[in-house]
């Protein structure tokens, strides 16, 4: 019990900025705006104060707290390590430039709006930070709440279906992992994780918690067949949303993985990973098929959030040190460039109020800064070396050949499709002449938007020369994910031998 | 003087039976006016008040008396401060309704008294008799309440349905204690349970019979599916405010005399109960849930979740473990929080004089009235189940119970019922918060106001001190054990 400390105060600190606005008078929108923003840069601040202290060389938890909190050895505790620590620093980046995204394009409840995603953020940041298994369920569950009604109340037409969509699919999946995580509470007497990660559930038990947690973290992620919430809900939400989806709550699943399924059952993540590996090349390829056919531009991103997430998956259960590692760089890449492109879209539809791409066309000749960030962002998509794209795809790819050649193979020609739908989508928004004559009088980016952008074009293209940062700093940890499992899996092969 | 000593463990339940004849006095006695009956409802509070202090004052222990007919121990304590704080506040929900509809008279108190009094002598029943004493007390004066507003059909008609289905019930339960009585020769849970203790109780068909038949009459008391029929026309048509007392309080004290009856009287037979508890379980959470979706009137919606709600809390006696006993409690505890504040809601859904129940008739109020429309959701996903809200722990740890007996199947159909209980839920939420505006409602009456934000900070600031809690309903439920 070593009370509270830096990571409560990043998860919290959200939390005291939408107390701030909600006692602010409805009509001060402009003072909502400044709160939200001042609360998410100094969120940020601790938070990149909390990756400069984290110390690379150790594989543990660090600025570990814990307080007493519901009793029966299940404790408020947070930390972080090299794989959460990360998802920590994304989220709060994130969350500046969604509400410097939103300043102008919503002007409908702007109170409500700005609470919601502050709240939304402090349950983002406890996903990462919390180290209690109920809290953590606590966290992953609470988020429903405000997402549902971001898309609900500043959604598009069909935003009713698909906030109900969301909730109730997202619902679905946990409730089962709710269970598991009952089942072991009694098994092992606690839910502090880190104790968790060292017990060793009995081969046939874990074979259930993990299908109850794959439930959940595949309907998060989300894996092929049970993808169908996130193209409804991703063209439905607003800009900021559709960011924070494809940023940050996408990646929860996949952390989910690697902090619970990987580590705490071995042995049934080696037999079901034939069963990831298959429903990962289906989403690779047959997604990345649909989104060649889309005619919405969101809905195209979507679908090519899913293939990238296959990647993710392929990387985590290829149980390489590479592929994990590709894996978490593939999940931070991902979320820079999703968010990007998903905010490029917004500011062409702050300007034409569609999502449809053949209502674009030329756009290069009126906004030539936008076509360039948009360009950097296709091909960070496309995985295009020299972007952080290319970094995330190709160790998963390695860690993949390593597991298995068929399936690294299958999983190249994603690769191959990725670049057929963004640049048939870029050259369909982009080039030509502008037909259309509500285009003529299109403006380029403004300040806002290029204060928005250009930390997202460095970042990408850093990452994608110098990747160290980010690897350094999730190695020890991977090293010692990996060894676990492989330690697992041979006491169990020598139990059988014997 | 000695004599009246020795019972002081009586001395709440004396305490509302005495003030309930007084306040009954005085209203007969004053000219009648509003006034009076207001004063006499504050009077009423007041005593409510004292009695829940008087039951703080007892010290730990258990007690008996009436030759342990009547026992007082820390479970009968913990569930009667919760049923007369249920109580209390019902009542202060009551007050402004009352007046507006001009129904506010002072026989409501006095009823509210005596039925709370009935309340706490069927949490301390430890005998067959004093059940049934306490029981007929509590619904004697539920019938009547559910009539209050005698003027209106519907009103007359929830009373008067109310008390048919009730006496049959309670016809069945008085079977089912005769056959008990007959096959055990005693009308005392201790002698019961002695007897049920034996090798081979579990085949004593009488016994058996007995004991399905007073389950019956209790699963009637807490609306239990296939015993629910009457809650939703009753919930529906009876006053608002007593619609709210209706699903606070005496489902606490019916739960409650369930769980002495089942884990302290039939512990012996504890297969044979369980299999009905679990079907019980069932039933309600999945007709809860489905039933709920199609209701428009939201008193009726609120039937069906409290259908839903129940059976989730008998999954914590379908375990028969401490743990699941302290997981009935706790919830039993949220679930009263919840359905006052949901209750306030209803009553705060007004325009002009005109009460409205109608689910669309809070379209778009998060544009008119936000914090109402917030405290309502709120509640909304906390009855839901979804973390972070007080809901969420009220069901874990009711399943955390069930998992830990490996009822499974139990388990896992009463989180899939909770997607789906979910999803009716939320529609609400919807209409709120996504639809158009309509007209604004009246201004929140003081007094709802103060029980329904109380509610909400409780379901909304649970998590931040939970422990005590659970603590304080582990300790209650040894007595059980």
């Amino acid at each position: 019990m070593n009370g509270f400390g830096v990571l409560s105060l990043v998860t919290f600190f959200p939390l005291l900025g939408a107390l701030l606005i909600a006692t602010q008078n409805r009509e001060a929108k402009n003072n909502a705006r400044w709160i939200a923003l001042y609360t998410t840069l100094f969120t940020l601040g601790v938070a990149l104060y909390i990756w400069a202290h984290f110390d690379k060389s150790n594989a543990g938890f660090q600025f570990i707290e814990e307080a007493a909190w519901l009793g029966g050895s299940i404790n408020y505790k947070m930390g972080v390590d090299g794989i959460s620590v990360l998802f920590v620093v994304l989220t709060a980046f994130l969350m500046p430039l969604c509400i410097i995204a939103s300043w102008e394009s919503i002007e409908n409840r702007v109170k409500e709006y700005l609470i919601a995603f502050l709240v939304l953020e402090t349950l983002m940041l406890g996903v990462f930070c919390a180290l209690d298994l109920v809290l953590f369920y606590l966290f992953f569950e609470g988020g429903l709440i405000p997402m549902f009604l971001i898309i609900g109340v500043w959604g598009g037409e069909r935003r009713v279906y698909a906030s109900f969509k969301f909730f109730l699919y997202t619902l679905l999946g946990s409730v089962l992992m709710l269970l598991a995580l009952m089942a072991m509470y009694w098994h092992a007497g606690t839910t502090d994780i880190p104790t968790l990660l060292t017990h060793k559930f009995p081969g046939g038990m874990q074979w259930w918690l993990w299908l109850a947690f794959f439930a959940s973290f595949s309907v998060k992620l989300p894996m092929w067949p049970m993808h169908t919430w996130l193209p409804d809900a991703h063209v439905e939400a607003p800009t900021a949303g559709s960011v924070i989806l494809a940023g940050i709550l996408l990646k929860m699943g996949g952390y989910g993985f690697l902090r619970f399924s990987l580590p705490m059952f071995p042995l049934a993540s080696q037999e079901l990973a034939p069963l990831v590996f298959a429903l990962s090349i289906v989403a690779i390829i047959y997604t990345s098929l649909v989104a060649l056919a889309q005619e919405d531009v969101k809905k195209l991103i979507a679908y090519s959030s899913v293939a990238h997430m296959g990647f993710v998956t392929m990387g985590i259960f290829s149980f390489t040190v590479q592929g994990v590692d590709g894996a978490i760089f593939q999940m931070l890449s991902h979320g820079l460039v999703s968010a990007a492109l998903f905010l490029c879209v917004g500011v062409v539809y702050d300007r034409m109020h569609t999502r449809s791409i053949d209502a674009y066309g030329g756009l290069v000749n009126r906004m030539p800064l936008y076509a360039a960030v948009f360009m950097v962002f296709t091909l960070a998509n496309v995985g295009l070396p020299g972007t952080s794209g290319f970094i995330g795809e190709f160790l998963s790819l390695i860690g993949a050949f390593k597991a298995s050649t068929w399936v690294a193979f299958l999983a190249t020609f994603g690769v191959v499709l990725s670049a057929a739908y963004a640049l048939y989508l870029y050259r369909r928004m982009m080039f030509g002449p502008i037909e259309k004559p509500s285009l003529r009088t299109i403006a380029d980016l403004d300040y806002r938007e290029v204060f928005v952008f250009t930390p997202l074009v460095l970042l990408v293209v850093l990452f994608g020369f110098y990747p160290s940062p980010l690897l350094d700093v999730t190695a020890v940890s991977v090293k010692k994910l990996v060894s676990g499992y492989e330690a697992a899996i041979q006491a169990a092969q020598a139990l059988n031998v014997r | 003087m000695d004599q009246l000593v020795a019972y002081w463990p009586l001395f709440p339940e004396l305490l509302l039976a005495v003030g309930a004849m007084v306040l009954l006095m005085i209203g007969a006695f004053r000219p009648e006016r509003e006034n009076t009956a207001e004063a006499i409802g504050w009077l009423a509070i007041l005593i409510l008040l004292m009695a829940g202090w008087l039951l703080t004052q007892q010290p730990p222990g258990v007690h008996r008396l009436f030759d342990g007919a009547f026992v007082v121990d820390d479970f009968a304590r913990f569930m009667k401060v919760l049923t007369l704080i249920a109580s209390g506040g019902a009542l202060i929900l009551s007050f402004d309704y009352l007046r507006q509809t001009r129904t506010l008279k002072f026989e409501y108190p006095v009823l509210v008294l005596l039925a709370s009094a009935g309340m706490l002598m069927m949490i301390s029943a430890n005998d067959l008799i004093a059940l049934y004493l306490g029981l007929e007390l509590q619904s004697l004066a539920l019938y009547v309440m559910a009539a209050i507003r005698r003027d209106d059909v519907r009103s007359s008609e929830a009373g008067l349905k109310y008390f048919v289905l009730g006496a049959l019930s309670s016809g069945m339960l008085l079977y089912g204690a005769s056959l008990i009585y007959g096959f055990t020769g005693s009308t005392s849970f201790q002698a019961i349970a002695t007897a049920a203790g034996q090798a081979g109780a579990g085949q004593n068909l009488g016994l058996i019979i007995g004991l399905v038949f007073l389950l019956v009459g209790l699963a009637f008391k807490i609306s239990a599916v296939p015993f629910h029929m009457w809650t939703p026309d009753v919930y529906e048509g009876a006053p608002t405010p007593v619609t709210a007392f209706f699903s606070a309080g005496p489902k606490v004290a019916a739960m409650a005399l369930l769980m002495r009856v089942t884990l302290a009287g039939f512990a012996g037979t504890k297969p044979q109960w369980q299999q009905v508890i679990t079907a019980l379980a069932i039933a309600s959470m999945l007709l809860g849930a489905f039933a709920a979706i199609g209701q428009n009137n939201i008193k009726r919606l609120l039937a069906y979740s409290a259908i839903g709600n129940i059976g989730y809390a008998l999954i914590g006696l379908a375990a028969g473990s401490p743990e699941g006993a302290r997981g009935v409690v706790i919830y039993l505890v949220i679930y009263v929080a919840m359905t006052l504040g949901a209750f306030g809601v209803v009553l705060a859904m007004r325009r002009g004089q005109t009460m409205t129940e109608d689910i669309e008739e809070l379209s778009g109020l998060a544009q008119n009235n936000l914090a109402l429309a917030t405290l309502l959701a709120v509640l909304l996903f906390s009855l839901a189940g979804i973390p972070p809200l007080a809901g969420f722990f009220a069901k874990f740890y009711v399943f955390l119970a069930a998992v830990r007996e490996g009822l499974w199947p139990l388990a896992i159909i009463g989180v899939l019922a909770s997607v789906v209980g979910a999803y009716y839920y939320v529609r609400i939420v919807k209409i709120m918060f996504f639809d158009q505006a309509r007209e604004r409602f009246a201004a929140i009456q003081p007094k709802t106001g103060l029980v329904m934000a109380l509610a909400g900070l409780y379901v909304l600031l649970y998590v931040v001190w939970p422990a005590p809690l659970v603590e304080a309903a582990g300790t209650a439920v040894k007595s059980l054990f």
